[in-house]
């Protein structure tokens, strides 16, 4: 069954068209990239299927979103969608304060209160984040104090505590070094066979790395949407493969 | 002469300016100082800290009372108001709101009007149209309408530097605003906006011209707020003025001094522990 599926999206940062027709869907348990040239929409895709688009003052979106056969623009609630679609943000944003609290943050928000329930909820997720190990000695430290890659993993920790269904990564080692690069892609494909991960990234052999179908945008527009395998050995589009061959972009 | 050499005697030439300059600032700073505690501190006597005032010990610890009541009624009205007004700008306003051009325009304008403006102001509405007379709440409310702009300021620019990322990160897990702002922007922000409120206590406890017409200089302690009061720097100002007890007026600079100092040295210790401290969600 399609986990998340898009239809006839279109969506206006005011006048300015970002995202135009857009339709495709993504299957459980499996890693979707998205690529394309800088500006050509991935974000803002990205950003509708949990709505941080409603953050944006200005932003009008037609068409539909549907997670499990729901549309996510119909009548929900916001709050209950993000808990279920989780969100990585291309720069890391720990909280200012402890590790623990920063992976608490989700659940207390969610009405956890008991401490042991707590405890085993921010274990569970540093282990599944690969941070445990080097963190579980001083929980009680500041989150900033931590190297971006390992603060990155710390918000993958935070995004999962909550159990979410989808996990949402816009460019999540855009950032950092390639051994924290690294780290971060074996996360992903642990995480595989229990969530569902759209990932946007700029870095192609990322796409071939992490994922099992690969969508190129152009301009807004879904260009092609394969599996990886045959986007990048056979594309169908011309534009597809200019861009992959390096030719522009 | 070559260009390197007349480059590295412009520099030089530079470097003495700034810290002759330097000097300077600092050597007023200090000679200020200086001299208020030298003229000062001989006169600093137990008779100048009397409960009850008299033309003999003008005493000025009805005055130091009178400044805190003064100081925590005009926060408590004011403080409130601006810190409400500040995260309505800055988190639920949308930009081009009229409402918001409104207010912008109105605290740009209010932080610009001298303090003896104010006083008149407080003169002609809370003692005379509200009928207070000269009285210790008639001068809080014009001290705290003195003051809401630079509460409003402190806090819309303390908001403002709370980086965006941390907002999307605490609505990306599923949490609503209120708890966003509780949890998250309030904790970040809380040091400029209590350096806000500590720059208020600094002008409120060195204020005169806004009270003198609205306070009255009466120099007992206020027995309620319908009673006149003057405040230290009101009762240092009335001091010299007079001329008798200008030593004793120096002695209640060095009061003053040290209650303006107290509150820096407060206002930073705070500040630290805040943005050191953690946050429990
Ligand atoms: N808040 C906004 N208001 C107006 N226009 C926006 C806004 N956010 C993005 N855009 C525009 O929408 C288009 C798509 O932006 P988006 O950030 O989704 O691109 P992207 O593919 O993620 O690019 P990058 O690879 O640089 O992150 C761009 O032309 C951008 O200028
Ligand atoms: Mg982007």
């Amino acid at each position: 069954m399609d986990k998340i599926k898009i239809e006839n999206l279109n969506l206006y940062y005011n006048d300015f068209q970002a995202l135009k027709n857009i339709n495709m869907s993504t299957q459980q348990n499996k890693i979707t990239a998205f690529i394309g040239p800088s500006g050509c929409g991935k974000s803002t895709l990205l950003k509708t299927l949990n709505r941080m688009n409603d953050l944006v003052e200005g932003c009008r979106i037609t068409g539909k979103v549907l997670l499990d056969n729901e549309d996510i623009y119909g009548n929900i609630d916001v709050n209950m969608l993000r808990k279920r679609v989780g969100m990585v943000f291309q720069k890391p944003n720990p909280f200012p304060m402890s590790i623990y609290d920063n992976v608490a943050y989700g659940p207390r928000t969610h009405g956890i209160r008991s401490k042991r329930k707590l405890d085993e909820i921010v274990e569970r997720s540093l282990r599944l984040g690969a941070i445990w190990d080097e963190v579980k000695d001083n929980l009680n430290k500041n989150a900033l104090q931590l190297s971006g890659g390992q603060q990155q993993r710390i918000c993958i920790a935070r995004a999962l505590a909550v159990n979410p269904e989808v996990l949402l990564m816009d460019e999540p080692t855009s950032a950092l070094d390639p051994i924290s690069t690294l780290k971060i892609e074996e996360v992903i494909q642990t995480l595989k066979k229990d969530y569902t991960i759209v990932i946007v990234t700029h870095n192609m052999q990322q796409a071939t790395r992490v994922s099992d179908k690969t969508a190129f945008f152009l301009l807004g527009e879904l260009i092609e949407y394969e599996d990886t395998e045959i986007l990048f050995s056979t594309p169908k589009d011309q534009r597809t493969e200019d861009y992959i061959t390096g030719r522009f972009g | 002469m070559n260009r390197l050499s007349r480059l590295s005697r412009l520099s030089r030439l530079i470097r003495y300016t700034i810290k002759f300059s330097a000097i300077i600032t600092f050597g007023v700073l200090f000679f200020i100082i200086v001299y208020i505690l030298v003229r000062g501190i001989p006169y600093l006597k137990p008779s100048l800290f009397a409960l009850e005032y008299t033309t003999e010990n003008v005493s000025l610890l009805p005055a130091i009372i009178t400044t805190i009541i003064m100081t925590v009624l005009a926060l408590l009205i004011s403080a409130p108001i601006g810190i409400f007004t500040g995260f309505y700008l800055v988190e639920y306003a949308r930009s081009g709101n009229k409402l918001v051009e409104i207010i912008r325009i109105t605290t740009e304008t209010l932080s610009g009007i001298p303090s003896i403006v104010y006083g008149l102001f407080g003169l002609l509405f809370f003692v005379t149209a509200l009928g207070w007379s000269f009285s210790i709440i008639a001068g809080a409310f014009t001290l705290a309408i003195m003051i809401l702009p630079l509460i409003i300021r402190s806090t819309e620019e303390a908001l403002l530097t709370v980086p965006n990322l941390l907002r999307e990160a605490s609505y990306g897990l599923g949490a609503g605003k209120l708890r966003t702002i509780f949890r998250i922007v309030l904790p970040s922000a809380m040091p400029g906006i209590l350096a806000g409120i500590i720059l208020s206590i600094g002008r409120i406890v060195g204020e005169t011209a806004a009270l003198i017409y609205t306070a009255g200089t009466v120099a007992k302690i206020p027995e309620n707020l319908f009673a006149s009061g003057r405040t230290l720097a009101i009762h240092m100002y009335v001091l010299s003025s007079e001329g008798l007890y200008t030593n004793q007026a120096y002695a209640t600079a060095v009061v003053l001094l040290i209650v303006v100092i107290g509150i820096n040295a407060l206002s930073t210790t705070i500040s630290k522990k805040l943005t050191k401290g953690n946050i429990d969600g």
